[in-house]
């Protein structure tokens, strides 16, 4: 049975991932990095921020080469902090530029982005020319290595995510008003300066601790896929967040296992794969703003107002005769739009019509149906 | 009898790049008026109000209600924006929104509890939208949230309102009832003040009203300024309103 087959191995991969370090380090970090970036995801989608992320993450690529310059060091906390520092300096330039000049925002993300990731390049570049044996590596911070991950990443992360958390049940409401009406928020007295860049380095922290993983390239899917599929799902922000945070860790958990299982792929590209199906799946597949069933529905409304529109041309005629029975020739329908044949089927089935040869006839059900219909359509309008 | 001013401008001077968008405004607003703000697109409307409640920063000038810095009587004070300056697909509730009005007196930090909430259903019933509480806003219709945003100042229980546009795009039945509580805020002896762009209707909704087209032309009781010689000065064109039919 491949049923069985398969079970077999999940708990054998269950096993595996309790008792085997790298794995279960991995399964961990990438499970609590997709967590708080689909949580912070959020916020930035609901800004329309979506390719702050990006920003974000390229503008931290030279702060990591800077700091391994400075301290000839590798341990992936020092170099983090480097990126922290230079994702923040590229975020507050963005600010800058969009509020002092009359850029859009696009335009100012797009410089920074690029300008920061150039500089960054250029100095990855430079290093890997030194005579040093150390620099080797560096460039895992492009797509990420989820592998070199170990414990004391994991806690920290674990750690940022509490606290982040934590200042997310405090501030709930300053953040939802900020998000919703900035204006506003500024006239009930909120220094709604402070809460954006409470909300911005919390995205710019996650962002930095996820590139070790992910990596600078593909770290703004992280932000923005589980966000985007949560939307689909809800219409409460609290659920939102929480959705975003589910699908962000089962990504890195689903992410993690296909990647361990298939020997040679890339954690992170996996990863952000995974958390891409989510999005089909939710685009796709979601009952209010789904795109099947919105099809769905739009058919159905469809075929209902062509019946409709049928039964109360029929009405009309029926309505001049005497005998509200009285066969008419189906000809006479086919000068008026909303007729098809699968129409006329519809309304046979629903016993408001009856064909006798080339004729129609009205039922009394289908009299009463379509007088109906009409009354309640005039009582809409008032 | 002289009546108290809720409001007052003085010298106020608002530019976004190099051009000035107000300049010099002086302007004082009798408590308990109902005011419009005419003046054509661009004329600085909207931007009067936000540099008032400090939402824009002046070049110079200042603000102060009932004698004080705005600062310190923001309680005083709710702002109804323009509709089209949110994202009505926001994650949120009809509810949830007007609940917003409550978070000025809250504070930091506090949550709304049971009598915020009570505030707020009262808020949404007298604006006729009680029905529709738990209705997601997207799927409300553009009068439906205008009436929320005002239901949601309505909550701040404040003695000055101030209200950009609130009947753009909102059908004959939302403006009447708007227009119904704006005139009974005004009855209660609070202050309203609305951009407004209909210039047929001034003389039936308000009793106040401003002039402003970059500076300030006039400002005074309807019955003595609102003539085709202010207008005209507004709007720079020969403009006759039939309103003395």
């Amino acid at each position: 049975m491949i049923k069985n087959e398969l079970l077999i191995e999940l708990t054998e991969y269950i096993e595996l991932v309790i008792n085997d370090y790298t794995l279960r380090t991995i399964t961990l970090g990438t499970a609590i990095l997709g967590a708080v970036t689909g949580m912070l995801g959020s916020f930035a989608v609901l800004r329309k921020q979506s390719l702050l992320g990006d920003a974000i993450s390229h503008a931290a690529l030279p702060g990591i080469a800077i700091a391994f310059l400075i301290t000839g060091a590798k341990d992936s906390n020092t170099l983090l902090l480097g990126a922290l520092v230079s994702g923040l300096l590229g975020t507050f330039w963005i600010r800058g530029i969009i509020t002092k000049t009359h850029l859009k925002s696009d335009t100012a993300l797009g410089l920074i982005l690029s300008l920061f990731f150039g500089f960054g390049m250029l100095l990855l570049t430079f290093i890997q020319k030194q005579p040093n044996a150390n620099q080797a590596g560096l460039d895992k911070y492009l797509f990420g290595q989820a592998a070199t991950l170990v414990e004391s990443d994991v806690w920290m992360m674990a750690i940022v995510t509490g606290v982040c958390l934590f200042v997310l049940l405090l501030f709930w409401k300053e953040f939802k008003i900020l998000l919703f009406d900035k204006d506003y928020a500024k006239t009930l007295g909120f220094n709604t300066k402070t809460i954006d860049i409470l909300i911005t380095s919390f995205i710019v922290l996650a962002i930095v601790l996820g590139l070790q993983t992910v990596g600078v390239v593909l770290m703004s899917a992280m932000l923005l896929a589980p966000a985007a599929a949560a939307r689909q799902w809800t219409n409460s922000l609290s659920k939102m967040v929480l959705l975003a945070a589910v699908f962000g860790a089962f990504s890195g958990v689903f992410g993690t296992a296909i990647s361990a299982s298939q020997n040679n792929l890339s954690t992170g590209p996996v990863i952000v794969i995974v958390a891409a199906v989510f999005v089909f799946v939710s685009f796709v597949f979601s009952p209010s703003r789904g795109l099947l069933f919105k099809q769905i529905r739009f058919i159905k409304n469809r075929r209902d107002l062509q019946l409709h529109k049928t039964l109360a041309f029929m009405y009309h005629i029926a309505e001049t005769h005497d005998n509200i029975s009285h066969p008419h020739e189906i000809k006479i329908l086919n000068n008026f739009q909303g007729y098809t044949k699968s129409t006329l089927k519809n309304l046979v089935e629903k016993n408001y019509v009856t064909i006798e040869g080339t004729t129609w006839s009205l039922t009394q059900k289908g009299f009463n149906s379509a007088a109906n219909l009409y009354n309640q359509l005039s009582k809409k309008d008032e | 009898m002289k009546q108290k001013t809720a409001v007052q401008v003085d010298d106020l001077t608002v530019a976004y790049n190099y051009k000035p968008v107000l300049w010099d405004i002086d302007l004082e607003i009798p408590e308990g008026v109902l005011m419009a703000i005419v003046g054509p697109n661009g004329a600085g409307k909207s931007t009067l109000i936000k540099a008032i409640l400090g939402i824009l920063k002046p070049i110079a000038g200042s603000v102060s209600i009932y004698g004080k810095p705005y600062e310190v009587q923001r309680k005083q004070v709710a702002y109804v924006p323009q509709k089209g300056s949110v994202d009505w697909d926001f994650p949120t509730t009809a509810l949830d929104v007007v609940m917003m009005g409550t978070y000025g007196s809250l504070g930091w930090i506090k949550r709304p509890r049971q009598k915020e909430k009570k505030a707020a259903l009262e808020a949404l019933e007298k604006v006729g939208m009680l029905p529709f509480k738990n209705r997601q806003i997207s799927q409300l219709s553009g009068g439906q949230q205008q009436r929320i945003f005002l239901a949601r100042a309505l909550v701040q229980d404040a003695s000055i309102y101030f209200m950009d546009e609130p009947f753009q795009g909102v059908d004959a039945t939302t403006e009447i009832a708007i227009i119904n509580i704006l005139k009974e805020l005004r009855k209660a002896g609070k202050t309203v003040v609305v951009v407004h762009h209909d210039l047929q209707t001034v003389p039936e909704y308000f009793d106040w009203v401003t002039f402003l087209n970059v500076k300030k032309i006039a400002t005074g009781p309807v019955k003595d300024i609102f003539n085709d010689d202010n207008l005209t000065k507004t709007y720079g064109i020969n403009y006759k309103v039939s309103i003395q039919e």
